[in-house]
């Protein structure tokens, strides 16, 4: 990797994780359904179809992709809010996030895919 | 405004981090190993913390969140596992696929509450 190739992904993590932040704090409630977690996830899974349909430079690639969707996007996060939701005896709406996390995840990156590769 | 420029700085290194291991890892078996050992380790690592280990390790809360938010949730990413389950897909690898969701969301969870069950422990102390 190059020092430009690091600036980039660190710039679009940067970027990713000052947008995730504020979106989680907008949406998020302590004991709620995690609706902002849920959005910058299916977001930045539209975002990484969008980069890989489309014929982007490496560097583009680098900023987007690995820095921005990357850090936009979480995982830990996810299975935390997952384990808190079924410790407040939520069960049915921890499935429920699962599902249209994963579900939807999938779904917006091919749509991504295909609206930007066509 | 400074937890934002925290959380920035800590999401870059995260970033970067993450993208230097998927770098260093060969992927040449199909399965993403990268992107999955990196979910992993974070998940732990966040549901050790956020126990209340993170407080001993700092007072300051902008710095907690550095380091959960920031780091921990850009080292951590969604985004290249539903990518790599649509090329795996795409490929016609189905089953591998869909075993990578779900060793993602059971190992997920698993290291997910043994960093709670260590960090109520560290806490407890």
């Amino acid at each position: 990797m190059s020092l430009l190739d690091m600036m980039m992904i660190g710039l679009g993590g940067f970027l990713g994780a000052v947008t995730r932040y504020f979106i989680s704090k907008k949406m998020n409630e302590i004991g709620r359904f995690p609706s902002g977690t849920l959005h910058v996830n299916l977001a930045g899974s539209l975002l990484i179809g969008f980069v890989f349909g489309s014929d982007l430079s490496r560097i583009w690639t680098l900023f987007l992709a690995s820095g921005l969707a990357g850090a936009l996007t979480t995982f830990s996060t996810l299975i935390k809010e997952i384990i808190e939701l079924r410790r407040r005896r939520k069960g049915s709406q921890a499935i429920l996030y699962v599902l249209i996390t994963f579900g939807g995840g999938i779904i917006l990156a091919v749509l991504g895919y295909y609206l930007s590769s066509n | 405004m400074k937890t934002y420029i925290w959380i920035g700085i800590a999401g870059a290194l995260g970033a970067l981090l993450r993208t230097g291991i998927g770098v260093l890892i060969p992927h040449e078996t199909g399965f993403p190993i990268a992107t999955f050992s990196v979910n992993m380790i974070g998940t732990f690592l966040l549901c050790f913390l956020v126990t209340g280990v993170v407080r001993k390790i700092s007072a300051a809360t902008h710095f907690q969140d550095a380091i959960t938010t920031g780091f921990l949730g850009s080292f951590t990413t969604f985004s290249a596992l539903s990518m790599e389950t649509v090329l795996l897909i795409e490929n016609g690898e189905l089953v591998m696929g869909a075993l990578y969701i779900i060793l993602s969301i059971i190992g997920g969870l698993a290291v997910g509450l043994l960093g709670f069950h260590f960090g109520q422990k560290k806490v407890a102390e």
